[in-house]
């Protein structure tokens, strides 16, 4: 699509990829092409065929179709290890690691050096894993238990793993997805020297700021079809996302114009050990409150203290002007607060029920007549909130875990509405979903807002909080920095805010 | 788009001080060792005022005779500590014991291996050994092929295995006893029982393939991370299956060491010694998850359960309430674990 | 539309195939022996399996909700040897519900170190199975126990008698059978049971008392063991201290075969009947061939692992498993 000025020899090329399920043509004819020092994005939508691409290019899957070309020479490749031999390595999304083994022993898993009579040769081992380990310049030795290191580290070590063999090519998969801003600049200087040495990086990631920061080309797929390769340098976040879903994603800001009711919440002084402290804020009814921050800021963990899933060990929390006890989820329930959680796998949805089922959960024991659960009582909650959410299944009986994200998603926030909460708590409310379905939840949210819901909503995605919310509130290190009304923030302004630099002395 | 100065912020990666997590590694390796310690002193103490015999708890003879005592159950305990690191579980070792007693014990009353006199024994040995790695055998390739849980595959082996016992002699008991055999296992080298050796010498060989060997460490790989495993290219499938034949001849080889001496075995011998095994890897440090313990730990935990039995019945306690207390001390061992494991982190109420 | 048939014919066999293999496995041993389906020996089969299913049942409950129960079988030798004592101490009518208030607590006691310590319940239910049986030899001296009057008590009713001519072990078994299997399926506790066994955090996010839960599941499970410890001390009116032995395992094949997932979260009450129903019958169809009774565990052995085989085959598409 475009002139490139670089090293034109690319040295890994997928051409006229076409691989079908049952019932689903996955890939269409997808092209890629990536050059010898050269960061290339590769965007879409969840379900654009992102993953089933990288898939084919692992050996996973066997294409129906189409060439895979290593510096121009087709190959077929039949298995993860055949592709890591063709020096195409993949840094996963969710760390593969043993955390019980060593730094040295997992970066050379399934391949560690032999001496006779099946030994370990310790030596080499210890060896090559300390020059490969001086080229990351990272703090931490080769006998380091894997499981003491942090997050950040343990992707080191997922890194350095990608460079006991020489790689042509490293996918990063969401790399950022669990980093602090700190740990990402690290990341962004190791991708910056595979680049310098002329090693071609595919990079995947929904987060628009950081692939105008480190990429080079932007190639774009969508419903398993090739959509376009630009040119970073070339393009803005509007292009990008019309390629990405056909139009463009309003993130607008966007204060409520209607009037705000009373303080449902008030939180002051609240504490929890070294998790957070002195916290104070408060949201109206009709208003959507946003946390913004790093990872570990906190702001989870109030979410979870309001939900009574964690003990305060300082403050006060008063609903409707009265000062409350929370000890347990059950608490939270019945004074009207509901938590749509960060981890809708693990902690919102019981994957192996259908939709009816998960959404009816929390009020199971009130549903009954005589002594039995009232399966009609049920089925109309169910379709209450699938016709007033518009969730796309073919019917209550569906396995929550065959949806997609966003109707998960749903799902989750239908499960919450029909609770009739005074106070909803989202956390993350859009992780993990497509851009189209991100825009509905976007919508869902400012809605409850004007039918006169409390609203908090957690995010770690700064155009996110800046849409949905009527107040911002910035955390940094456990500690609310700041306040911000939707009129007088910046981006600067929250950017200062969440790294705990004090407004005023700020730049 | 705001550039974020890295080092205006202050990073919250903080890794533990390596002094503070080797204290923490030795306190979590030498519990076992220094709950012994404990047990030793108690009994010693409780004995002074209590024994229903004259003679010191602490007395070498006594200790050795232990040492002796714990092997059988030891020596699968051991091979159960491979499984469980490798992240599966045997219930099935009792009827492999069982089947392997049986072989060895029948093999010596063929006519043509009678006909080669003593030569018999080295070949009745091999003949058990061999049906215990073959009976592993079949449980690794039932849990690598089928891909069903090791814990029912072994289940069903556990009711199968024992069928083949009853099949092969009805409920008769399997008799036969060899006095060469008889002098062999009760013979003494440098003052321990030749089933001692057997249990030090397993403990020494499974620690040294653990330890030291690829094979080993794919097997801690495999029980911590398996999906990462596979996705280095590990053969998930092979080390499986070899370690389930290491534990079926273990189990073959506990029973040649014991039934040597006693020259009978019951259909039913064996029974539940799946559960005593796992109650001293447990003991000995194993995660139930797999990719973490140790073989010495469980040569520990072995030994603990024996003091005990011993120790209960030196101060005059029941013989009955020795379940009672392994069991009670199993279940606060867990406990504490968990207690030792959660200090200072802050943990959700669920 | 080849694909579609094939996947409702797995989808039906991975749902129904315990069934299914039940009726075939009926058919072939009544076509090989027709007295295998006279109604005397089907009655025969139910009463000998009664005491094995009601503590199925009870299992079936703990399994769904994630954990396992390897204590039972001591569990049971220890309400058989304590009603049988008190029996003779302080009469029958005040003998059963002392048994039932000890076995409860038992119960209790797991369910406690499990629901609420969160201890993990393999190894908590190992050392129990231990404990409770010293706890049974302590109790009994270590002798068996027997009731002195055999002929004069109304005791034996439970094991002995029959209703309209319908043993009543059975009919406890099939009521039992009727009233948990609503329980599971109909009440909230039994969706709550499903919930906290498919996704525990999931089900403590959406306001479940996880802890509680689990801990009812072992009271259910402690209920059902003292059931069938009431049913084997009625029928033999003496008994050993390891009556129970080995029960924990056989119990627990029969949930498999019944389609429980170990995992948690799956399972039903009338699958569990089925795998009760199809042990028995295997035992008692090889009996009438003519077969010992240990051939039945080389048959088990068989059919379990094949049964699981099959389920996990059907979810994943293929026979062989795709481990390298």
């Amino acid at each position: 699509m475009t002139d490139d000025v670089r090293d034109p020899r690319p040295v890994l090329r997928l051409e006229g990829i076409v691989k079908t399920f049952p019932g689903v043509r996955a890939l269409d004819g997808v092209a890629l092409s990536v050059l010898a020092g050269e960061v290339h994005a590769l965007m879409g939508e969840n379900g654009a065929g992102k993953s089933t691409l990288m898939k084919v290019l692992g050996g996973l899957h066997q294409p129906d179709e189409g060439t895979i070309y290593i510096a121009e020479r087709p190959v077929k490749m039949t298995s993860p290890m055949h592709a890591k031999a063709e020096g195409v390595v993949f840094i996963h999304q969710e760390l593969s690691l043993a955390d019980e083994l060593t730094v040295a022993e997992n970066i050379f898993l399934g391949a560690l050096p032999r001496k006779s009579l099946g030994r370990v040769d310790w030596a080499r081992l210890y060896g090559d894993t300390d020059r490969i380990l001086s080229r990351l310049n990272v703090g931490f030795d080769a006998k380091t238990r894997v499981g003491d290191l942090s997050i950040a580290n343990q992707q080191m070590v997922e890194i350095a793993r990608a460079l006991t063999v020489d790689p042509r090519a490293v996918i990063f998969d969401e790399p950022t997805a669990s980093l602090t801003d700190a740990e990402k600049v690290v990341l962004f200087e190791v991708i910056a020297d595979l680049q310098a040495r002329g090693v071609g990086v595919i990079y995947i990631s929904h987060r628009m700021e950081e692939i105008f920061r480190i990429t080079d080309r932007i190639t774009v797929l969508r419903d398993g079809q090739y959509r376009g390769t630009l040119n970073t340098a070339e393009t803005n976040e509007e292009e990008v996302t019309q390629l990405m879903i056909g139009r463009s994603l309003d993130l607008s800001r966007n204060a409520s114009h209607h009037e705000l009711g009373e303080i449902a919440l008030e939180v002051r002084g609240l504490s929890c050990g070294k998790l957070f402290h002195d916290v104070d804020f408060h949201v109206r009814r009709g208003e959507v409150l946003g946390f913004y921050g790093l990872v570990g800021a906190g702001r989870t963990e109030i979410a979870e203290t309001l939900f009574g899933l964690r003990e305060p060990s300082a403050g006060e929390i008063l609903l409707n002007g009265e000062s409350v006890r929370i000890a347990s989820p059950q608490d939270a329930i019945a004074r009207g607060i509901s938590l749509v959680p960060e981890d809708r796998k693990g902690q919102g949805l019981v994957l192996g029920m259908n939709c009816r089922d998960n959404m009816t959960l929390p009020q199971v024991g009130a549903l009954r007549s005589g002594p039995f659960v009232s399966g009609g009582a049920e089925v109309e909650i169910f379709d209450k909130y699938h016709k007033k959410l518009d969730i796309r299944t073919p019917g209550w009986r569906q396995t929550v875990g065959n949806l997609s994200g966003g109707n998960q998603q749903k799902i989750v926030i239908g499960k919450w509405l029909s609770m009739h909460p005074e106070v909803l708590i989202v956390d993350e409310p859009t992780r993990g979903i497509d851009v189209g379905s991100k825009s509905e939840i976007h919508n869902l949210i400012r809605d409850l807002a004007a039918q006169g819901y409390a609203v908090i909503v957690i995010s770690s995605e700064m155009p996110e909080v800046l849409h949905v919310s009527d107040r911002i509130v910035a955390m940094f290190s456990g500690q609310v920095m700041r306040t911000f009304t939707s009129e007088e923030v910046t981006e600067d302004s929250l950017i200062q805010a969440i790294s705990g630099i004090e407004p005023g002395r700020a730049a | 788009m705001t550039d974020v100065t890295p080092d205006k912020i202050v990073s919250p990666v903080k890794e533990d001080t390596p002094v503070a997590l080797q204290r923490r590694k030795l306190i979590a390796q030498g519990a076992i060792w220094a709950f012994i310690v404990v047990e030793l002193i108690f009994f010693s103490v409780a004995g002074e005022y209590l024994s229903v015999s004259d003679k010191a708890f602490m007395d070498f003879e006594n200790m050795l005779l232990l040492l002796k005592q714990s092997a059988p159950i030891g020596i699968i305990a051991l091979g159960m500590t491979i499984i469980m690191i490798n992240g599966n579980i045997d219930l099935s070792v009792g009827a492999t014991y069982a089947l392997a007693a049986i072989v060895l014990l029948d093999s010596m009353t063929w006519p043509w291996m009678q006909a080669l006199g003593d030569s018999a024994i080295p070949l009745a040995w091999g003949l058990a050994l061999l049906t215990g790695m073959a009976l592993g055998a079949i449980n690794g390739l039932l849990v690598w092929k089928t891909g069903v849980d090791a814990f029912i595959v072994t289940l069903g082996s556990m009711l199968g295995f024992r069928g083949l016992v009853f099949m092969y002699n009805g409920e008769q008991p399997t008799s036969h006893l060899n006095w060469t055999l008889v002098d062999f296992a009760e013979a003494r080298f440098l003052g321990l029982h030749t089933a001692t050796w057997f249990l030090l010498g397993v403990a020494l060989l499974l620690w040294l393939l653990m330890t030291r060997t690829v094979h080993g460490r794919n097997a801690y790989a495999i029980g911590n991370n398996r999906e990462a495993a596979v996705n280095a290219g590990i053969r998930v499938g092979p080390h499986m299956m070899i370690n389930f034949m290491i534990i079926g001849f273990l189990a073959a080889l506990s029973a040649v060491v014991f039934y040597s001496e006693s020259g009978s075995v019951n259909p039913n011998d064996g029974m539940l010694f799946e559960l005593w095994a796992i109650t001293a890897v447990v003991l000995g440090g194993t995660k139930l998850t797999g990719g973490y313990g140790s073989v010495v730990a469980t040569l520990g935990g072995v030994i603990a359960i024996q003091l005990l039995r011993k120790g209960l019945g030196h101060i005059g306690a029941d013989t009955q309430t020795v379940n009672l207390v392994i069991g009670l001390i199993l279940i606060a061992v867990l406990f504490l674990d968990r207690q030792l494991n959660r200090k200072g982190k802050q943990e959700l109420r669920t | 539309m080849a694909d579609m048939t094939r996947e409702r014919i797995g989808g039906l066999l991975a749902r129904q195939g315990i069934l299914i293999a039940f009726v075939a496995f009926m058919i072939v041993f009544a076509l090989a022996n027709p007295r295998f389906i006279a109604v005397d020996n089907i009655l025969g089969v139910v009463r000998s399996t009664a005491i094995l299913g009601v503590i199925a049942l009870g299992v079936t409950f703990v399994v769904i909700g994630g954990n396992l129960d390897l204590s039972v079988g001591s569990m049971m030798s220890f309400s058989t040897i304590v009603v049988l004592d008190l029996h003779d101490k302080i009469g029958p009518a005040l003998a059963i519900p002392a048994m039932f208030a000890l076995t409860l607590g038992l119960g209790a006691f797991i369910g406690f170190l499990v629901g609420y310590l969160k201890l993990n319940s393999l190894i908590v239910t190992l050392g129990m199975l231990s404990a409770i049986h010293g706890l049974t030899l302590t109790w009994s001296g270590g002798k068996n126990m027997d009731i002195a009057d055999k002929e004069g008590t109304w005791f034996s009713v439970f094991g002995q008698g029959s209703v309209l001519g319908l043993p009543v072990p059975i009919l406890i078994f099939a009521l039992l059978a009727v009233v948990l299997s609503l329980l599971l399926s109909r009440t909230p506790f039994g969706r709550k049971v499903y919930a906290v066994g498919g996704n525990g955090t999931a089900a403590v996010f959406s306001g479940i008392p996880r802890a509680r839960v689990v801990f009812l599941t072992y009271l259910v499970s402690s209920g059902c063991v003292a059931v069938a410890g009431l049913l084997q001390a009625s029928r033999s009116l003496g008994s050993q201290n390891t009556v129970g032995q080995g029960l924990e395992l056989e119990v627990l094949a029969a949930v498999i075969l019944g389609g429980a997932s170990l995992l948690g979260g799956s399972g039903t009450v009338f699958k569990t009947v089925i795998g009760v129903l199809i042990l028995g019958f295997i035992q008692n169809g090889l009996l009438l061939m003519g077969l010992a009774f240990y051939v039945q565990y080389v048959v088990t052995w068989v059919i379990i692992v094949l049964a699981v085989w099959l389920d996990v085959a059907a979810k994943r598409g293929r026979l062989l498993s795709p481990i390298a």
